[in-house]
């Protein structure tokens, strides 16, 4: 079986400080890949290299593209990177506000992307509008607000709607859950769950909740210093620590 | 009037004319890519048509007979006094006449009689960029010109739509010319939109303070951007004209008592007056 993202001996420096360092790792259709670690460990330098925001120094990521097979995404033109972020791609940001435009209606900011890609009927587009924020669980009726009328769940929630509505078929989260208060977190975690399952989605998920990755994550990747000190299996990591930082991090949840 | 000499011909130096025909060559050769170019201090503020003013001065020969409409007006302050500027620096023939003109400087619209070929049409231009209330980066702007990554242009239309069921843009209406760049015809209605293509003048777009000049050569396609279930429709004030009678025309709303009387007329003076003088009437003419 193919992997649908091969990442091979990726490396990015800032100056003289490490981004992240030879971080390698197989991620196959349906899987869901978690990495986590403190702040500062290289984890959002590695998504963004990974998802094509920032060049990094050294090492490949390979997508197994629809139309030409697997292809490095780091060394492909620019309009092909950025064609695939607007229709096999999807990025999450942490702040909702970064990943919508504040100026436009919700159902023009699920729209863009489809008519990013070339849809131009108005009616079609609306109706994929109104059907995701629906599955996003966002009333109909909310439409045509704009998402500064919407609360941070619900923006959250919307964002997502806006990066899955042309159907990717691999996820970048940043810290999806990070600033919700643990209700919303627990109705987005579900939500979440629930569209990977269906659309059969690939996701990397950066986080520094354990929970989050517990309940989403089929695989881990532990990062310390831009390096990463353990992987495997979600349970296994979480369960059984081998490496010292891991064991700190696991031991340092509070329990309730 | 004779040509004051304290000047160049057509106020600016021969190197800057030069600087401005090859940004206008450019132009022409990549229609509706927009052409940095070193804008110039004109006399007279930014927002006045100081692009304009540039782009009329690089291409006027003394031979040329000129013509400066401001919202379809020879008389309006702005008209006439860059008509007037040029009749000191250039000592060219003025006109109002628009078949008679060989340069037109314009200012928000587009003369109702079809422009002829020889003819230059020379816009004033307050934002040349398109996607600038939608993206705020030039850098990024300049990307999604130069990768034709133009969906973001539907945001806004779709926004029209879906708040007031149509599409409510009804100036400075994006069209996309020879299917490649996505261009802001300047603050034109729309009904003068389907004038840009396909039109025998010269047309070129000068931006003074944004520093951009584009054009369109003759015969270029230029399509208006819309939605396969709300097609552009060029709109107009469903009237007559109250002075000539004209029901082709784009007209102006004039107030003209406090207690909610009002009249409609030709935006377009040349046009009103030639089919006045032609003895067309319309209901309001004294």
């Amino acid at each position: 079986m193919t992997p649908l993202l091969s990442v091979q001996g990726l490396s990015k420096h800032y100056g003289a400080h490490i981004g992240c360092a030879d971080v390698s790792f197989d991620l196959y259709p349906g899987e869901v890949m978690g990495i986590v670690g403190e702040s500062g460990s290289g984890k959002s330098t590695l998504l963004n290299c990974m998802a094509g925001h920032l060049p990094p120094d050294a090492g490949a990521v390979v997508f197994d593209t629809r139309g030409h097979g697997p292809r490095d995404t780091v060394t492909m033109s620019e309009p092909e990177r950025r064609m695939l972020s607007r229709t096999d791609w999807a990025f999450v940001h942490q702040h909702a506000r970064d990943g919508l435009r504040m100026g436009v209606s919700a159902g023009g900011n699920v729209g863009e992307r489809l008519m990013a890609v070339g849809a131009r009927h108005y009616g079609d587009i609306r109706g994929k509008a109104v059907d995701w924020l629906d599955r996003v669980e966002i009333d109909a009726g909310r439409v045509d607000d704009r998402p500064t009328t919407f609360s941070g769940g619900m923006q959250q929630r919307l964002q997502i709607a806006r990066n899955l509505v042309t159907g990717p078929r691999l996820v970048f989260m940043d810290e999806p859950t990070g600033g919700l208060d643990v209700s919303v977190q627990a109705r987005l975690l579900d939500l979440l769950r629930g569209l990977v399952r269906d659309m059969g989605l690939s996701a990397i998920i950066v986080t520094h909740d354990l929970a989050v990755v517990r309940l989403l994550a089929d695989r881990l990747m532990v990062m310390k210093d831009g390096h990463v000190v353990e992987a495997g299996l979600t349970d296994q990591v979480l369960d059984d620590p081998q490496h010292a930082y891991t064991q700190l991090l696991v031991s340092s949840v509070l329990q309730v | 009037m004779t040509p004051s000499s304290e000047y160049n011909f057509a106020y600016l130096d021969e190197q800057t004319k030069r600087m401005i025909r090859r940004a206008i060559l450019k132009g022409l050769a990549i229609p509706g890519y927009q052409v940095p170019f070193a804008s110039r201090e004109m006399p007279m503020p930014y927002g006045w048509g100081t692009g304009g003013v540039q782009v009329s001065a690089a291409v006027l020969t003394p031979e040329d007979r000129f013509k400066v409409i401001d919202q379809g007006a020879d008389d309006t302050t702005n008209a006439v006094s860059i008509r007037s500027f040029f009749e000191r620096t250039a000592g060219v023939a003025t006109t109002t006449i628009t078949t008679e003109a060989t340069v037109i400087q314009t200012r928000h619209r587009i003369p109702e009689v079809p422009l002829s070929e020889g003819q230059i049409l020379v816009y004033q231009v307050p934002i040349p960029e398109p996607l600038r209330f939608l993206e705020p980066r030039e850098s990024e702007t300049r990307k999604m010109h130069s990768l034709e990554e133009y969906g973001l242009m539907h945001v806004k239309l779709y926004e029209d739509i879906s708040r007031h069921g149509h599409i409510a843009t009804s100036y400075a209406y994006p069209v996309k010319v020879e299917a490649r760049y996505v261009m802001d015809p300047s603050p034109i209605p729309k009904f003068d939109n389907p004038k840009l293509g396909d039109c025998p003048a010269i047309q070129l777009f000068g931006a003074g303070r944004e520093q951009r000049i584009y054009a369109l050569p003759p015969y270029t396609q230029v399509v208006s951007l819309d939605f396969e279930d709300h097609p552009f429709e060029a709109t107009k004030a469903d009237h007559p004209c109250g002075m000539c009678g004209a029901t082709d025309s784009y007209l102006d709303e004039v107030i003209i008592d406090d207690a909610g009387g009002r009249m409609f007329v030709c935006s377009d003076t040349d046009y009103c007056e030639a089919r006045q003088t032609a003895g067309h009437r319309g209901k309001d003419a004294a």
